[in-house]
């Protein structure tokens, strides 16, 4: 049985934990195909104008995957933890694709909402695998291997490395480094980014992004705002700021954020005033489906050049 | 002294205003917003900022300038970006060099005890229970009322013979409830403002149906929807609204203190197509959608601000529920950008599909339900 895995959304966070576990359990995995134009206007077709970019590409992989598998795996993301939720598109996505993209009939709709106790994962598996008729036994060690490689994952980007873009490590020795903050499934796929990471490491500049930086590291910034964002995401994405705005580790700041996503809006405005204040360099990068590339390409090299210039001055300044 | 300010939303001003004031407070009464309101909003807003925040953000510079030092507003456990307007308010506008209080009333299912503290901090009047009990009663009733008479201005208007009449009627009704004193004069009021409604000549017709769904601000500010009902009942329409704030007020703050869902019978009617709660009030439109079908409306009209998430999500689905119960289906996202002649427009365009819709079918009978409520 053929399982496919639309290449979107959650799948830049969390897919060697969907991909592993099916694996494991005997199925055929099928990720949809990379992101190419194609695919963006087949998403675009079907999807209501005002969606974000990230969820009319969602339904472009599952046009891509559905013709071609026996099920296509749409999870609704309620919540990985207790503090958060995610975005209420991510809460809607099933109902929305299903009543978006005609003659759509092989979903496989999985909620998962973690946030009760520990064991709602290994539970939420446990369902998961007789829904296809495989034993508990089976079903637990293909928890287990599929917790391990998340975890593999995680570590992979904690030693600097940006697995989802095949990049193994970078150099420390660039004199610039900059945070590239947004969400995963903006970040990662390099259609949808336009390259943007690759093509700063190409200008000679270390990349940070939220999940390279530890946990633990985020969790301590929690008390920065008086109350918590609702979505789980941004929480990352606002928390990795405040810790590089506190330590200084970079030089600057780009946020990307796709045209009109709800809770950027508040994300990058909090953001802008308090770099104000850390007199830390903050760009934002928005992306939709018309973005130019060379457009973003001078938008970038101006960046990097005026923080260049800031730089040297300040090292002039010392010596 | 606190002097102290709101959002302004609909008529919910009159009994919020002597609330606060039978509080102890000084009260800011917040200007009706306008033009300027607008454009001061989308100067120090986010670019995606929903309409409803650059609105209230707009009308908080105005009040702020009027000399303003508490802001109250409610808060939310979201996913709804609501939730979060008074954080990030409250830092844009400290930003900008305001100094003043932020009070946020958080829904008491999750937050009771802030809620309470918010609430202490507005109360500088020494106040019996009997004083509680008679402001509350009071304050609730001028509510109720004024909700009564907008209800009764969508039904009237389609059929008054003199265009315009209606609104002005109602106008004058909302001054009366405004200019109450005490509980014992609502009840002379209500009576006078009924008479006023049957004063006006009715033509005996059946109109169009439409019912309005979509996300609270917008529905229920007339001047972020354009005067939406108002032009529709000028085209001969009959408007519902499926939101109305005491009904709200019930849902969000009484039935939430006992961890009480409100509103189930839509949300269950909504399952099938939207089976998560994903804030705001995306399921409740499509809920309500579904409800106005069952009832006999011609058409279903969705107001969204742009980019509001859970009515994207609804928009997403409503197409296919609309279809499904045979009713005509159009969603209008509002912002600065609007015009109200586009949606004028739009709006006729809609009118003439559902009476050619109406004509065509001819085999239409009017379901008794609303026969009833429309006599």
């Amino acid at each position: 049985m053929k399982i496919g895995i639309p290449r979107a959304l959650s799948y830049y966070a969390y897919y060697p934990f969907f991909r592993t576990f099916f694996e494991k359990l005997g199925l055929e995995v099928v990720v949809s195909d990379e992101t190419t134009k194609e695919i963006m206007d087949m998403g675009i077709q079907d999807t209501i104008t005002d969606a974000c970019v990230p969820i009319k590409l969602f339904h472009g992989h599952v046009k891509n995957l559905m013709n071609r598998v026996d099920y296509v795996f749409v999870p609704r993301l309620v919540s990985v933890n207790r503090e958060a939720t995610f975005c209420p598109k991510f809460l809607g996505l099933p109902d929305m694709v299903i009543c978006s993209i005609p003659k759509f009939k092989n979903m496989l709709e999985v909620r998962i909402d973690l946030k009760k106790s520990r064991f709602e994962l290994f539970k939420l598996c446990i369902k998961l695998a007789k829904q296809f008729k495989k034993g508990f036994f089976r079903a637990y060690i293909a928890y287990s291997k599929a917790c391990n490689s998340l975890k593999n994952y995680a570590s992979q980007f904690l030693q600097g490395g940006i697995p989802p873009l095949g990049i193994a490590s970078q150099k420390k020795s660039s004199n610039v480094s900059l945070a590239v903050v947004g969400y995963p499934y903006i970040l990662y796929d390099p259609y949808l980014s336009l390259d943007l990471i690759k093509k700063l490491i190409s200008m000679g500049v270390y990349v940070v992004t939220p999940e390279m930086l530890a946990k633990e590291e985020k969790q301590k910034q929690a008390s920065k705002l008086r109350k918590n964002l609702f979505w789980t995401f941004s929480n990352e994405v606002i928390r990795t700021a405040y810790s590089l705005f506190e330590n200084g580790s970079v030089d600057g700041i780009i946020h990307v954020t796709a045209f009109g996503c709800g809770p950027d809006f508040i994300v990058d405005k909090l953001m802008e005033i308090d770099a104000k204040k850390y007199k830390m360099p903050f760009l934002t990068v928005t992306i939709d489906e018309h973005t130019g590339q060379e457009g973003l390409n001078t938008r970038l090299e101006a960046f990097v050049d005026m923080i260049k210039i800031k730089k040297a001055k300040k090292e002039a300044a010392l010596a | 002294m606190r002097k102290v300010s709101f959002p302004y939303m609909g008529t919910s001003y009159i009994p919020f205003k002597n609330l606060l004031e039978a509080f102890g407070n000084e009260v800011v009464v917040p200007p009706k917003p306008t033009e300027e309101t607008i454009s001061l909003g989308t100067k120090f807003a986010p670019e995606f900022a929903c309409y409803p925040f650059k609105i209230v953000l707009g009308t908080y510079v105005q009040c702020l300038e009027a000399g303003a030092n508490t802001l109250v507003s409610s808060g939310g456990v979201g996913p709804c970006r609501a939730g979060l307007y008074t954080t990030l308010q409250e830092k844009i506008l400290k930003d900008l060099g305001y100094e003043f209080e932020m009070i946020t009333l958080e829904p008491p299912g999750r937050h009771f005890k802030d809620l309470l503290q918010s609430i202490k901090k507005l109360i500088n009047a020494p106040l019996t229970l009997k004083d509680y009990i008679s402001i509350t009663r009071f304050v609730w009733k001028q509510l109720v009322l004024l909700d009564k008479v907008e209800r009764l201005s969508h039904k009237i208007r389609p059929l008054e013979i003199k265009k315009g009449e209606a609104t002005r009627v109602y106008k004058k009704c909302v001054e009366l409830i405004a200019s109450a004193e005490k509980y014992r004069d609502l009840p002379e009021i209500e009576r006078e403002c009924e008479l006023l409604y049957d004063g006006i000549q009715k033509r005996d017709s059946d109109p169009i149906k439409i019912g309005i769904v979509g996300e609270i601000y917008v529905l229920l500010e007339p001047s972020s929807n354009l005067e939406i009902e108002e032009m529709l009942g000028e085209l001969g329409v009959y408007v519902e609204r499926s939101m109305f704030l005491s009904q709200y007020t019930i849902y969000n703050a009484v039935l939430d203190l006992f961890h009480m869902a409100g509103e189930r019978n839509v949300k269950k009617t909504a399952a099938p197509y939207f089976k998560e709660m994903c804030g705001g009030h995306g399921r409740e439109s499509v809920g309500n959608a579904i409800l106005f079908a069952k009832r006999g409306f011609d058409g279903v009209i969705q107001l969204s601000p742009f980019t509001c998430i859970p009515e994207i999500v609804a928009k997403s689905i409503l197409p296919k529920v609309c279809k499904e119960h045979g009713i005509g289906f159009l969603t209008i996202s509002l912002d600065e950008q609007t015009g109200k002649e586009g949606l004028r427009t739009r709006l006729e365009a809609f009118v003439d599909l559902l009476m050619a819709k109406r004509n065509q079918t001819k085999s239409f009978t009017v379901k008794p339900q609303i026969a009833k409520e429309m006599a």
